[in-house]
């Protein structure tokens, strides 16, 4: 397979770099390259990605292949947004004693990542800051659920365990205040310990991981086509975007690539997914600083996409929709021009919804210089999708890595640097404009063909990286074929188990009031993060 | 303020008619599949499409009893593309007060290859068995919106007031119950309101495979509502655990933890499906001595 140019120079540089100590290069696709190499040169790779290329550390995670080469592998996934590329840098870890020297001191982004892979594998990850357990509570008893010698439906027993250490600030006036797992609102759970002095947060602390559901084990046990409607329930606001990035992940490892009719529609959904999603969130932001009308008129134009979406696909959240090698059901012109004549009057109504919001000053005042996520700590944390791009991060999987249709339309991607709540909500108005645009030259250029070419069986012992730019940030699903049309492995990668992080930093100095706008302004998916 | 205002104008009335006319549903939209039991051949194809079990079958003395467990059900549609005797309704209302009211089932003689075709017994309710349709078309809507006022006038002595909580779902069940707070279903018109704490809650409505992590704080919630209360399983997954089941880190539905009062089938339940469960579960109250406190002053 030959390589993009741009990876091209980046493996010969590698080459000059390393030598032999690149054991094995792997190029099962243009923008897709592995290199195996010793574990104590991850983090030479990753200077030396990072500094020379502009790689960015999109992705860390690891298999268990001691059944087939007796150890367990880690990959660490390097987006060159630039170069349209992907390196994955592989490297083994003994099957006795595991241990791996942990990067989080230099990568901030890769804190939980490590922590996930410590829990579920066993593997000790050697210097790392904070090595507490994440994804198994401290009631969990010692287990590695990822291992392939547990098996997926064992019942474990209950466990008192440790209690959970919670980080206090001391000292006169500090006050700390818990919240959740349950919440006052309907949303997820998870818990926020804040340290106070009088109004301004001193520190929050972080719990995630109450509705970790094993998904990444079940993926495992499930044939492909199931794997298709898991993927789906991975964060239900997201279900077409991950269904997606994994039917592509299954069609890249078969070879097999969805015909240019079935890339469209997957473009009009993803759309109709930002669009359900950002009206909503931009409702919820005004509603949590009490402007309950705006958050209405918001609602009430999500109704009506979610109604559109039921009549496209049958489902309001676009379930059922997504099967490896395109979609399920084609859209008759009667339902093309339900699309275009919902485009319009979303259009009409969500500018009418923009001038009301942006009027009133009452709530821009709150939405002003609230939660500040400046750039470099942005770029620190790895802050990716429509977060990022309130605070510099100019990147989109849609631009930089063209999947389903979007090389065949034109938009711009916006970004800000500003990175307080009102530019997160601009962002998403920025990128409805954006939107309505993609799905309109869509519907002009929508080829005619099938919408669905069959993948057939996978054959065993394929890797692939499926991607999809969600609503919210990058989704990355990769996969390792069994035999039997099943996974070895599947790592889902939400873009809200990066971003987490960035809540604990911009609170800081903020007052507690304005959490709950905080919080909604990024919209994080704990059920993506938790998995 | 006074543009507002105007755009309020407008924008008019947009709530729905539900429960006074039917739900606002699209001709094309999957709800519960309907099976023609008496022509059926063989159940084994919509068995290994189903990604959750939720049609199943057991062979056993030349014979095969045959399941379909709406608790279970995604509504992916699936079983219909594999079985011609299989049909996708729109029909989304599917709460119901018993688990066993969710599964239909029926009994076939094995042929020699394996498939089935002489219907031994009638379609039934496995559990328990009765020659019935589901319950959700029994109830009358109207019927059920009387029963509201009068029950909760009589058990409440006020309103319906109800806590979320998400005890492992995928936060689709999440965004539709939002849905209820929004002008299009309003379901304060019902004098039905979401409140902030378990201590303010007549009805617990939970979403989710009841995650490990999750579990203790569930029952704490529980616990901490005044009696008498109500518990709502929402979603496939809250139902019966769902496509997650259960596993090393998931306990399976809602009544592996608590005891439930009504299931809302769906993945996820649209709004009028939760406004119909909703309703449901408040025709089912029944004072419990236990849990019967004298109401807040």
């Amino acid at each position: 397979m030959t390589l993009l140019p741009g990876l091209q120079v980046v493996l010969d540089e590698l080459t000059r770099r390393f030598g032999a100590e690149i054991e094995e290069v792997r190029a099962p696709r243009p923008n897709e390259l592995y290199l195996h190499t010793r574990p104590e040169l991850a983090g030479a790779f990753c200077s030396a990605l990072y500094k020379k290329h502009n790689g960015r550390l999109a992705g860390l995670f690891a298999e268990d292949a001691r059944a087939g080469e007796n150890v367990f592998l880690v990959y660490y996934l390097y987006a060159l947004d630039s170069l349209h590329g992907f390196v994955l840098v592989r490297v083994p870890v003994p099957r006795d004693n595991p241990e791996l020297l942990s990067l989080t001191n230099a990568v901030h982004a890769v804190n939980w990542q490590e922590r996930e892979i410590q829990d579920l594998f066993g593997i000790k990850l050697i210097g790392h800051p904070n090595p507490n357990r994440c994804v198994l509570h401290d009631d969990w008893p010692e287990v590695c659920p990822l291992r392939k010698d547990f098996p997926a439906r064992a019942q474990l027993p209950p466990f008192s365990g440790v209690r959970h250490k919670f980080r206090r600030v001391e000292g006169e006036g500090v006050f700390q205040v818990p919240v959740g797992p349950v919440h006052a609102g309907i949303i997820e759970p998870g818990h926020f310990l804040f340290s106070v002095a009088g109004e301004p947060v001193l520190y929050l602390q972080l719990r995630m991981f109450y509705v970790h559901k094993g998904i990444e084990k079940l993926f495992e046990t499930l044939p492909i086509a199931h794997g298709v409607r898991l993927a789906e329930s991975i964060s239900g606001d997201s279900s077409f975007g991950h269904a997606t990035a994994f039917c592509h992940a299954l069609e890249r490892a078969a070879g097999r690539p969805a015909p240019p009719r079935a890339r469209a529609l997957r473009t009009l959904c993803l759309e109709l997914e930002r669009l359900y999603n950002h009206v909503a969130d931009i409702g919820a932001i005004c509603n949590d600083v009490a402007f309950v009308t705006a958050n209405m008129h918001a609602m009430r134009l999500k109704e009506s996409v979610l109604r559109l979406n039921e009549d496209l696909t049958g489902n309001r959240l676009l379930r059922g929709m997504a099967c490896p090698g395109g979609v399920r059901f084609d859209f008759d012109a009667g339902q093309l021009r339900a699309l275009a004549a919902l485009v319009d009057q979303f259009e009409k109504q969500s500018a009418e919804l923009t001038e009301m919001i942006r009027s009133n000053s009452g709530a821009r005042d709150r939405f002003e210089t609230t939660g500040v996520l400046k750039p470099e700590v942005a770029a620190n944390l790895g802050i990716v999708g429509l977060a990022g791009r309130a605070s510099g991060f100019d990147h989109d999987l849609r631009r930089d890595f063209p999947h389903a249709f979007y090389d065949q339309v034109r938009f711009t991607v916006p970004v800000f640097t500003e990175g307080d709540v009102r530019h997160r909500m601009v962002v998403r108005r920025e990128e409805l404009v954006q939107s309505f645009g993609i799905i309109r030259q869509v519907l002009d250029k929508l080829p005619p063909g099938a919408i669905a070419a069959p993948i057939g069986e996978i054959p065993p012992g394929c890797v692939a990286l499926g991607y999809v730019e969600g609503w919210r940030g990058e989704i990355f699903h990769w996969i390792h074929t069994a035999p039997g049309n099943r996974l070895a492995r599947c790592k889902i990668k939400d873009p809200s188990l990066q971003n987490w992080p960035a809540l604990a930093e911009v609170i800081l100095g903020n007052i507690i009031p304005d959490f709950p706008v905080v919080n909604k302004s990024f919209n994080l998916s704990y059920s993506g993060t938790d998995r | 303020m006074f543009d507002i205002i105007r755009q309020s104008l407008k924008t008019g009335i947009v709530t729905t008619r539900y429960p006074a006319a039917p739900p606002e549903v699209s001709s094309r939209a999957r709800g519960r599949p309907e099976i023609d039991w008496a022509h059926w051949k063989d159940a084994r194809p919509a068995a290994a499409v189903c990604p959750t079990g939720a049609i199943s079958f057991e062979d056993a003395n030349g014979g095969r009893l045959v399941r379909l467990d709406l608790a279970k059900c995604v509504f992916c549609g699936l079983c219909a593309e594999a079985a011609p005797e299989i049909r996708m309704t729109n029909i989304c209302l599917c709460a119901a007060r018993q688990r066993g009211d969710l599964v239909a089932g029926a009994r076939y003689r094995l042929n020699n290859d394996a498939s089935h075709e002489r219907l031994v017994a009638p379609p039934a309710r496995a559990t328990p068995a009765r020659d019935e349709p589901f319950p959700a078309e029994r109830q009358s809507l109207e019927a059920l919106g009387l029963e509201l006022q009068e029950r909760a006038a009589k058990m409440f002595g006020r309103s319906l007031h109800i806590r979320q909580v998400d005890a492992g779902s995928c936060n689709g069940c999440e965004v539709e119950i939002n849905g209820l707070n929004s002008p299009v279903y309003d379901i304060e018109r019902f004098g039905i309101h979401f409140v902030a704490s378990p201590r303010h809650a007549d009805l617990l409505l939970v979403t989710g495979p009841v995650t490990r992590n999750m579990e203790l704080a569930l029952r704490k919630t529980y616990e901490a509502m005044p009696g008498p209360r109500l518990v709502a399983a929402v979603g496939a997954c809250g139902c019966s655990g769902g496509i997650f089941g259960q596993n090393y880190a998931t306990c399976g539905g809602v009544d592996s933890v608590l005891p439930v009062d009504v299931y809302i089938p769906g993945c996820p339940p649209n709004p009028h499906a939760l406004l119909h469960g909703i309703l449901t579960a408040i025709g089912r109250i029944q004072p419990d001595p236990a849990t019967l406190r004298p109401p807040a002053a």
